[in-house]
């Protein structure tokens, strides 16, 4: 009796409503977990927009957003799970280090920007910019993404299971880019690759973990870059 | 950075809380902003009559007896005075003679725009405040925009807030900076336009009241400023009868549109949107960039 009363606090959600509760309360608690600490479900109501929801977190927490958000959401996780349950604003998931995030509705312009690890979900659209200067993230979108996504992306994945904007990969180093609809055009030094199996193995590895069903790896493209622009050579100055 | 909003309703029902919905929208972006605040409000248009809305850095003495000043030109002239601003309504065919008459007599009196409907008011401050000091909350109207601004690219004066108006019932707010705004401006000074800032976006009103004069209609004029103005942009316009979009190919700038059976509202952010009715269900989007949205009141009537 004791021992399941215990566990049922234990696990007990912590709502944070911001209508009537500062954004830096929710924050602080979250950047208040210690390692090993078992109270990790957190949940927020009425963001309404606002902004830097859940930034920050660095412990295997979860946080399920009801509702839409504005700048920064989730910005900086490290290992944290969060779903937002509604529509993001700019630089969803910017800087990520590890982790999970997830949007259910559309996310604005550089979503995922110069993440480091983790995996960012957007099951809508995505605007520009969508995982600029990318170092390591791992980014599905299930619909399309807007121009400059990935420019100068240097490691990591982006799979797109709907179109690509003007200028996809533009300057890009290292980060691999899989678009399973148009691309309306390629970027400065960004080409299209083979899709070897090792590439359709990777591809299938990274929709699952996505949660994406139904899509074969093999109706993607893969485009990466040609490795002409990584040091200046004044043959290529046409390409800057 | 800067806070736009605008609002064009589509249920008429909605037409008395106007200046209530597109305040609240105003005042939620005052971060994106602080240095002034400017609305523009349609209100139902009454045949045969113009409003001019005019200002004065000091409305005692140049507001004093304007009434009486402008009776000889147009009998039927009438004043509200609304702190700084003054709304003067005329008969149509003398709104002209009135402006000649204003001009001459009180130099130091600023139009704020003029036409059949539309009615501005702009100051340095918070939104906040400047909705107050002109009762913004209590208006009613078919359409309207708002902008809140961080200068960037000209003093902070009443005349540098937005919107700007260049002609009739036409007004523009921006977010961005443009960098073709000199020399755009000497070719429009060029066909005659006038202007009373050093401001960029001003310029942008005046390139779109310029291509309307030759006969385009909002969304086509839009369509050219795409090519013909270099720099960030976000633009919301407003026309008559009319209410347009558009953002520069680089779509730096952020913008979100929503659209229910009742409106169609933009916002710098989705914040500025969230106490709309039904925006639960609203149809939320980012408008594309490089891409002209346009609503008129009278074409889809």
């Amino acid at each position: 009796m004791n021992v399941s009363v215990q566990r049922e606090s234990l696990e007990a959600m912590r709502v944070f409503d911001l209508a009537t509760t500062p954004l830096r309360e929710l924050n602080s608690a979250l950047h208040a977990i210690a390692p090993g600490t078992n109270d990790t479900n957190f949940e927020v109501v009425n963001p309404r927009g606002s902004h830097s929801v859940a930034v920050g977190i660095d412990q295997p927490v979860t946080v399920d957003v009801r509702g839409s958000v504005g700048y920064y959401c989730a910005g900086m996780n490290d290992g944290g799970s969060v779903t937002v349950h509604g529509s993001a604003g700019p630089g969803i998931a910017e800087n990520m280090m590890s982790g999970t995030v997830v949007i259910e509705g559309d996310a604005s312009q550089y979503a995922g920007a110069t993440g480091r690890g983790g995996l960012l979900v957007i099951k809508g659209n995505a605007a520009s910019r969508c995982g600029i200067s990318m170092k390591g993230i791992d980014i599905v979108v299930h619909g399309n993404i807007g121009h400059m996504s990935a420019f100068m992306g240097q490691s990591g994945h982006l799979v797109v299971l709907g179109n690509a904007g003007d200028a996809l990969g533009d300057s890009l180093y290292e980060a691999k880019l899989f678009v399973r609809g148009e691309v309306k055009s390629l970027g400065a030094d960004c080409v299209e690759k083979e899709m070897k199996p090792k590439h359709i193995k990777l591809l299938a590895e990274l929709l699952e973990k996505a949660g994406v069903t139904g899509v074969a790896p093999e109706e993607f493209k893969r485009y990466g870059s040609s490795r002409k622009l990584y040091n200046f050579n004044i043959d290529n100055a046409d390409a800057y | 950075m800067c806070g736009i909003v605008g609002l064009f309703l589509k249920d008429k029902s909605l037409e008395p809380k106007l200046g209530a919905m597109l305040s609240d929208m105003l005042v939620i972006m005052t971060d994106r902003g602080p240095d002034s605040a400017g609305i523009a409000i349609y209100g139902a248009p009454s045949d045969g009559r113009a409003k001019i809305t005019v200002q004065s850095a000091a409305p005692a003495t140049d507001f004093a007896g304007l009434a009486k000043l402008l009776k000889p030109v147009d009998a039927s002239v009438s004043v509200e005075l609304k702190s700084t601003h003054a709304v003067i309504e005329t008969a149509a065919d003398q709104a002209g003679a009135v402006r000649e008459l204003l001009a001459k007599e009180r130099p130091e009196i600023r139009v704020m725009g003029s036409g059949d409907s539309v009615e501005i008011y702009k100051e340095v401050g918070l939104p906040k405040d400047v909705v107050s000091r002109f009762g913004i909350r209590e208006m009613a109207g078919t359409h309207g925009i708002g902008h809140t601004r961080m200068a960037t690219e000209s003093a902070v004066t009443t005349l540098g807030a937005h919107p700007f108006s260049t002609g009739a019932d036409q007004c523009l707010v921006h977010n961005g900076s443009l960098s073709n705004h000199n020399n755009l401006r000497r070719e429009l000074l060029r066909e005659g336009m006038t202007f009373e800032t050093q401001n960029d976006s001003e310029v942008a009103a005046a390139y779109l009241t310029a291509e309307m004069a030759k006969g385009k209609d909002l969304g086509q004029a839009l369509t050219s400023a795409l090519d013909d103005l270099d720099g960030f942009f976000t633009f919301v316009v407003g026309t008559k009868s009319g209410f347009g979009v558009v953002r520069d190919p680089i779509a730096c700038k952020p913008a979100v549109m929503a659209e229910t059976d009742q409106y169609i509202a933009f916002g710098s952010e989705y914040r500025a949107l969230v106490n709309l009715p039904g925006i639960e269900d609203a149809r939320v989007w980012e408008p594309e960039p490089a891409t002209v949205y346009f609503w008129d009141h009278e074409k889809a009537a």
